[in-house]
């Protein structure tokens, strides 16, 4: 009790200094004796705006000689002879659904020895958005190591992961969500 | 009872001045304001009077006086005389002499009074905060600003300058928060997919001031604030594979953190801004490295065969919190910043990811699947306590901790669309931010 006591005696003389203090000035925030007592000039208040960035425009791939323009290579996927692989939730295992369309794009790329393709890992939206840019490259570097063990050079594919951030199918079902979770093939270069 | 407690606060902050002693810690004067056994102090914020008739002036008296509610609404530290009283009251002819009187009968603890005026192409603005009960009229808190700057940054800079002198508190106004925005609409090129390009954009706190700041035309996602708050790393797909870059924002300039042909993502900055977790697959798997905020002393961390990712940083530094799928699940982990030294499971959900650890307590925030979806979660570090926060409503992922522990924000699909959110760190007043387009995967900045 004693200690509130002197605890609030405490408070109030300052608060009376503070009070004292700031009547000199009107802007004078409660201060402590100290040198100036006068009233801080204006704070300028600025605020940096931030520019927008000119960042470089992203590298194009050599172009060979003997590939075909880019809008061939749209057509080319808009058929694709390359199937989409299909996971399990949570999973990048390679069952044998996924075998079979994998051995069958072994053949197609077989078939057409100079077709470079990049594999998409794609990921549901049953996973999150972190974890799944990883849980996508497993499931493209699965579906890439399962081509290679039939043959086709390592050299050909590309892997990239979207995670979840580019769904196929923008349902909230498992209809949708199986079709979601898959290795997407490209064909970038012929 | 309430007077002796927002003196008493004001007392506590010019002792510690005076006697240059450090601050007062917010737990501490939290206790004292505690005991003395009030509820919250009662503020009116009534309109900033104009001093000239402009629309310029007039508007911008009227934004910062309702900013300002806001944003000392915000911490839910005071409650608030209610605003449609303001009126039966005559506006202060000067703010030296407020009709203190009035704002006593309709039981005011303090009242903001405040007036703007045109100086040449900048604004005055002056503001003072009145203890109304006190007798004779005593003034807390106040100060004059000038410049050419949106009117609600002097809203924000008077709501933080009240907050640290009455709560020894920071407040969040002048924080920014960046996420990443489909709402340009631009397809993504170099597919015969419907895709559409994402960029970085940020805003203030309250999602006003929403800025566009990448030009990649691509894929570019999971922004994070450097500690600086002038730098944002990010992961862009523009040459393929997602990769971290950091766009120093008000220079112009940007670094390319990593390189392919493997990718790098989730990009985390160390406390004092010297580094950068990561998670790459240069070595096969997705596993946790440190790089230089440069890109140079690029070091693993994690060695396993499990998928390791989204690293985050201890307030100290000198741990990390990451995802590992190493039991089977994705779950939270601890390990010590070095990579010397054990591995610690943390979590036990079903599916737990993105941990975003608290600076003033020793809690992480993560996202777990609950059901189909997901929600956010805490868990206190030392006892191993999990709180929920929320609870279905949509699905809540992707927490960060606004930087004084007090806030989160969060994505949710709540509304039909992604967007971004914030809630209080028990999961109250919950605030959509964004409604242009979809909007994921916020960073809060100091």
């Amino acid at each position: 009790m004693t200690t509130r006591i002197a605890r609030l005696a405490l408070v109030i003389s300052i608060a009376l200094a503070a009070a004292c203090g700031s009547k000199k000035s009107p802007v004078v925030e409660p201060q402590a004796p100290p040198p100036a007592d006068v009233a801080p000039p204006p704070q300028p208040v600025t605020q940096p705006t931030p520019r927008i960035i000119n960042e470089a425009t992203p590298t194009v791939p050599p172009v060979r000689d003997d590939a075909l323009t880019s809008s061939s290579l749209d057509d080319l996927n808009r058929n694709s002879p390359l199937k989409p692989v299909f996971y399990l939730l949570d999973s990048s295992d390679i069952d044998p659904v996924a075998k079979a369309a994998l051995d069958e794009n072994a053949a197609v790329l077989k078939q057409h020895a100079t077709w470079v393709v990049t594999v998409e890992g794609h990921c549901d939206e049953r996973g999150t958005a972190e974890y799944n840019l990883a849980l996508g490259d497993r499931r493209a570097a699965a579906a890439v190591a399962y081509l290679r063990s039939l043959g086709i050079a390592a050299d050909r594919m590309k892997t990239v992961s979207y995670g979840k951030e580019f769904p196929f199918d923008a349902g909230h079902d498992e209809a949708a969500w199986s079709k979601n979770r898959r290795a997407h093939f490209v064909i970038t270069g012929k | 009872m309430k007077y002796i407690s927002l003196s008493f606060a004001i007392a506590l902050g010019v002792a510690a001045v005076a006697a240059q002693t450090p601050q007062q810690q917010p737990s501490e004067l939290g206790i004292e304001l505690k005991s003395s056994g009030g509820a919250p102090p009662r503020l009116a914020v009534p309109a900033f009077v104009a001093l000239s008739n402009d629309a310029e002036t007039v508007a911008a008296a009227r934004t910062i006086s309702d900013v300002l509610w806001n944003d000392l609404n915000y911490e839910h530290e005071f409650s608030f005389v209610a605003r449609d009283i303001y009126t039966t009251i005559p506006a202060a002819k000067s703010i030296d002499d407020p009709p203190l009187d009035r704002w006593r009968e309709v039981d005011a603890d303090g009242v903001v009074v405040g007036s703007v005026q045109k100086s040449g192409s900048q604004l005055l603005i002056r503001y003072r905060l009145y203890d109304v009960r006190s007798r004779p009229t005593r003034q807390l808190v106040g100060s004059e600003f000038t410049g050419s700057a949106n009117p609600r940054r002097y809203a924000h800079t008077i709501s933080d300058e009240i907050f640290k002198k009455t709560r020894n508190l920071d407040g969040v106004a002048r924080t920014k928060l960046s996420f990443s925005s489909d709402r340009d609409g631009e397809r993504l090129a170099g597919t015969i997919e419907n895709r559409t390009v994402r960029e970085i954009y940020i805003s203030d706190y309250d999602g006003e001031n929403q800025q566009r700041v990448t030009v990649g035309r691509t894929l570019n996602s999971f922004p994070t604030w450097a500690p600086d708050a002038r730098s944002i790393a990010y992961v862009s797909w523009r040459r393929g594979q997602p990769n971290i870059f950091v766009s120093h924002i008000y220079d112009g300039t940007l670094t390319e953190l990593t390189k392919g042909p493997s990718e790098s993502y989730n990009p985390a900055w160390s406390p004092d801004g010297t580094r950068i977790a990561f998670s790459s697959t240069r070595d096969g798997h997705a596993q946790i490295y440190i790089a230089n905020k440069d890109g140079s002393n690029v070091r693993r961390l994690t060695n396993a065969p499990s998928l390791d990712t989204t690293p985050t940083w201890s307030p100290r530094g000198n741990e990390i919190a990451f995802t590992s799928d190493r039991s089977g699940t994705p779950q939270i982990y601890l390990m010590s910043a070095d990579g010397l030294g054990g591995i610690q499971r943390l979590t036990s959900e079903p599916f737990a990811d993105k941990p975003t650890w608290s600076t003033s307590t020793n809690e992480i925030a993560f996202e777990s699947r609950t059901g189909a979806r997901f929600d956010i979660k805490v868990i206190d570090v030392a006892t191993r306590t999990v709180k929920q926060l929320t609870f279905g409503e949509g699905s809540n992922e992707s927490p960060v901790f606004s930087p004084y522990g007090r806030h989160l924000s969060f994505m949710s699909d709540r509304s039909g669309k992604l967007q971004i959110y914030t809630m209080t760190r028990d999961g109250r007043d919950v605030r959509q931010v964004t409604k242009n387009g979809e909007n994921r995967l916020p960073s809060w900045s100091n």
